[in-house]
């Protein structure tokens, strides 16, 4: 909007209603994290006196010490840096491959290809079939289940298929004058060519491997191997009112006898500070991939 | 069609075939993939129509027929899920759509680059965490120890006792629609944004020379320039109104408020895969499904009828 001339009263009071309200807004949005930080840190006896607000009051370690030195955790983030790293890679060159593929005009199944694909979005065998298909394939109490099955996502492919669609055909072609084959020319034109919207795709598909609980929570919570890290942090929470999670009994069990003690709220505190440091630190970095992958997919969501 | 031509047309196809048997190659593979891991599941469906015990195949079951829909359709339970899925996807997608809306209005008049940008950074954040972590935020916010909302309103003599929200039931679907909104408005403006930046300029030049102020300049050029995007988004997420998320309701629900916290995909683990009816659990995720797939195609052809761009 272009604007000349002096400001009128009914600017003023524009502009003070929006940054006030802004201002609001990232108050809201950040007071949350960053007391939860601040309880993090503090001793857990002391928070629970209350009264934390957004620096620690009786600055201690201990919690993630506590935390950090218990298997359980340090092993369930193992599973999920490794969930996230295999999905990510593996995930991003097979939608990829597809893409290029159903891109292709000339293609005889393109058009059924893609239906099969989209048809995806809008129905799923529901929790029961699903879960029975796992375990025929052996993928209950496997670590596979994270990787496997969603290889593909049909709104992915979308997006890389639009950004495909947007290059020239003249790449593809004067590589197949030259005698290259379909599978050199992926490889070598139309991935580079693709780079900006594969780094959007690979950030989404991290973001949502990182994230996801509920497959571990159908297939793998009998194999305490194969938790991950956002499953143990969902049992703090669900056990936080009764006291009844077995992480958090034997904490405090660990902590008795001892002069420091933890409380569920500083677990959960700690938790959730280590689960989403990785997304928080990487984030502002990659904020513009997000973006522009959002606008790349535009409305054809 | 002559027979001769589509002779002709057959022919070619075969041979198009063949001279594109590499890229058929290719495909096999992710075909096989996605069918056994997303049409396969769909053969299940025929456990619905049974009564599925564990250790026999699939084949060889008792068939009931529609038993098992017909307890679905008896069961009070049923229509409290229902109504719990629907009131919480409408309160999300009228209150998430208003908050996005008027976001990206706001930050469309910041002639602040830095301030804006900073915003806007910040606004997009919880969307990238999980709702485990946002689950536990909204949790510590609300809670009757030293939670921020309560500390604030006593503070500001509005309430004398802390109030314990997450066990008010009535106050459970508005408590799913805030933290919604709190976790996804700044990721929902982003669309409106570009809609906002795709409008002729030139709008607002004539509009000021008719002595429009801000707000008129707002309410009559912005507000219907971005009405085809508005409404694409809405009918597209009409569709989804029986998938009312699941996660947030499971996180945050407990035991006082579960009536009406109750969503489809709970009511399927705690009505059926819990209590080992995976036949029932199968009939609800049937409904689900079906109704899903009819209000998405119904959302197309509405979308389609209003001239606007295909969403399927």
């Amino acid at each position: 909007m272009i604007r000349v001339g002096r400001k009128t009263w009914e600017d003023i009071v524009i502009d003070v209603v929006i940054y006030l309200s802004l201002i609001f807004l990232v108050v809201v949005t950040l007071y949350p994290f960053l007391n939860t930080l601040a309880v993090s840190f503090n001793d857990a006896m002391d928070s629970s006196r209350g009264g934390i607000t957004l620096w620690p009051r009786k600055f201690t370690l201990y919690n993630y010490q506590t935390l950090l030195t218990r298997s359980q955790i340090y092993h369930a983030t193992l599973v999920s840096a490794a969930r996230t790293i295999l999905s990510t890679c593996l995930g991003t060159f097979c939608t990829a491959m597809v893409a290029y593929i159903i891109s292709r005009k000339e293609f005889v199944f393109r058009r059924l290809v893609s239906f099969i694909y989209v048809l995806t979005m809008y129905i799923d065998g529901g929790l029961v079939p699903t879960y029975f298909l796992m375990r025929s394939l052996g993928l209950v109490n496997s670590f596979w289940v994270y990787v496997v099955p969603g290889l593909v996502s049909a709104f992915n492919l979308i997006v890389i298929r639009t950004y495909i669609a947007g290059l020239s055909d003249s790449y593809v072609e004067s590589a197949r004058i030259d005698g290259a084959g379909e599978f050199t020319i992926f490889l070598r034109i139309i991935l580079p060519l693709c780079k900006p919207v594969l780094a959007t795709i690979a950030l989404f598909i991290a973001v949502d491997n990182w994230n996801a609980w509920f497959d571990t929570f159908l297939y793998n919570s009998a194999n305490a191997q194969l938790s991950t890290l956002q499953y143990e942090l969902m049992k703090v929470l669900q056990s936080a009112n009764t006291m009844s999670g077995s992480l958090l009994q034997a904490l405090s069990r660990a902590a008795a006898g001892t002069t420091n003690t933890v409380t569920p709220r500083a677990i959960r505190a700690t938790m959730t500070i280590i689960v989403s440091v990785p997304i928080v630190v990487v984030y502002p970095f990659l904020q513009r991939y997000f973006v522009h992958g959002l606008t790349l997919g535009g409305i054809k969501e | 069609m002559t027979t001769s031509a589509s002779a002709v047309q057959r022919k070619t196809f075969w041979h198009r075939v063949k001279q594109q048997k590499v890229l058929i190659l290719m495909t096999i593979p992710f075909l096989v993939h996605v069918i056994i891991f997303r049409y396969v599941p769909i053969w299940g469906w025929l456990m619905a129509f049974q009564n599925y015990w564990p250790g026999k195949s699939i084949l060889q079951q008792t068939w009931v027929g529609f038993e098992n829909f017909r307890l679905l359709f008896n069961d009070p339970v049923f229509y409290q899920v229902l109504r719990n899925t629907l009131a919480m996807s409408v309160i999300k997608l009228v209150m998430g759509t208003v908050a996005s809306i008027v976001l990206a209005l706001m930050l469309n008049e910041v002639r602040i680059m830095w301030f804006k940008k900073s915003v806007q950074t910040i606004s997009y954040l919880p969307h990238f965490i999980s709702w485990v972590v946002a689950a536990n935020l909204v949790r510590d916010a609300l809670s009757t120890d030293g939670g921020i909302i309560n500390e604030v309103l006593m503070s500001l003599r509005i309430i004398k006792e802390p109030i314990m929200f997450l066990g008010i039931p009535t106050l459970f679907w508005w408590i799913i629609g805030i933290s919604h909104v709190w976790k996804e408005v700044g990721w929902g403006a982003i669309i409106y944004l570009a809609a906002i930046a795709a409008i002729d300029p030139t709008l607002y030049e004539s509009a000021m020379i008719d002595g429009a102020g801000r707000l008129k300049q707002i309410w009559y050029i912005t507000l219907p320039s971005i009405r085809p995007t508005i409404s694409v988004l809405l009918i597209m997420n009409l569709g989804w109104v029986l998938s009312a998320g699941f996660e947030q309701q499971y996180l945050l629900q407990n035991g006082r408020v579960i009536d009406y916290a109750r969503v489809f995909t709970i009511y399927e683990l705690d009505y059926g895969i819990k209590m080992m009816r995976y036949s029932f659990a199968t009939a609800v995720g049937i409904f689900r499904s079906v109704v899903s797939l009819i209000l998405v195609f119904s959302a197309n052809q509405l979308a389609k009828r209003w001239g606007q761009e295909r969403l399927v």
